[in-house]
């Protein structure tokens, strides 16, 4: 089986994820904290609107990829027998793919 | 293939990076599994205006304040250790002292956040 998210490549996977979503989330509490959206009008128009709706997207596919690495991790860890392993990250890749569908069809509803 | 195994807790030594590390790990988790509960809200707060107000409303009880609060602690420690990871790999703090250092900084930082929230909030 041809690893494609091993050792140094996961590495920085996990890095630059990671600084994104730093850097996202500072944004995010930031604008919560002093231009919280007042109705479901100005939070629809601030999640799609032109900077907002490329980051949002582009945080998911940041927190996806993330958690695919970092949960990866953990199972390799600690689950030994091969097929109980085998199933746990089965479970994790189908469960994320399925996050990422969904999300699509919120950000894209007419698309989805 | 049998490997040594020494697993006596009152004997394990657990120095503060130990907690910082297995801490981030756990925190690491719980927030995966919380993921599909923040697009679930995300999706409410899209569909309807209906809906957004619902939204508003659980974010009003006191009960669904205290889960988002337990979040707060766990993303919180969870970008503090991660930050003193990314800032060892440039060779800032990756020192004993100053890793030890920045572990109670993170393991800390992380309960005075979540405290700091729940006072303003709860």
């Amino acid at each position: 089986m041809k690893r494609a998210l091993s050792g140094l490549r996961a590495l920085l996977v996990q890095r630059v994820s990671a600084i994104y979503m730093l850097v996202f989330i500072v944004f995010l509490l930031a604008h919560f904290l002093f231009n919280p959206p007042a109705s479901y009008v100005a939070w629809r128009a601030w999640i799609m609107g032109p900077v907002v709706g490329i980051a949002i997207p582009v945080f998911f596919a940041a927190l996806l990829a993330h958690a695919w690495v970092g949960v990866r991790d953990v199972i390799l860890d600690y689950i030994r027998p091969a097929a109980l392993r085998f199933a746990a990250l089965a479970l994790l890749g189908l469960g994320l793919m399925g996050i990422g569908a969904w999300v699509i069809r919120i950000l894209w509803p007419g698309r989805g | 293939m049998q490997r040594p195994v020494f697993l006596n807790l009152m004997q394990i030594q657990m120095p503060v990076g130990a907690l910082t590390s297995i801490t981030h790990r756990i925190t690491g988790v719980l927030l995966a599994l919380g993921i599909p509960g923040g697009v679930y809200l995300l999706d409410l707060s899209l569909q309807s205006p209906e809906t957004f107000e619902s939204v508003v409303r659980l974010f009003q009880r006191w009960s669904f304040r205290v889960v988002v609060i337990v979040f707060v602690w766990a993303l919180a420690h969870h970008l503090l250790a991660g930050i003193r990871h990314l800032l060892s790999d440039v060779d800032i703090g990756s020192q004993l002292p100053a890793s030890r250092r920045a572990a109670w900084i993170a393991n800390i930082g992380g309960v005075v956040i979540a405290l700091a929230a729940a006072g303003a909030w709860l």
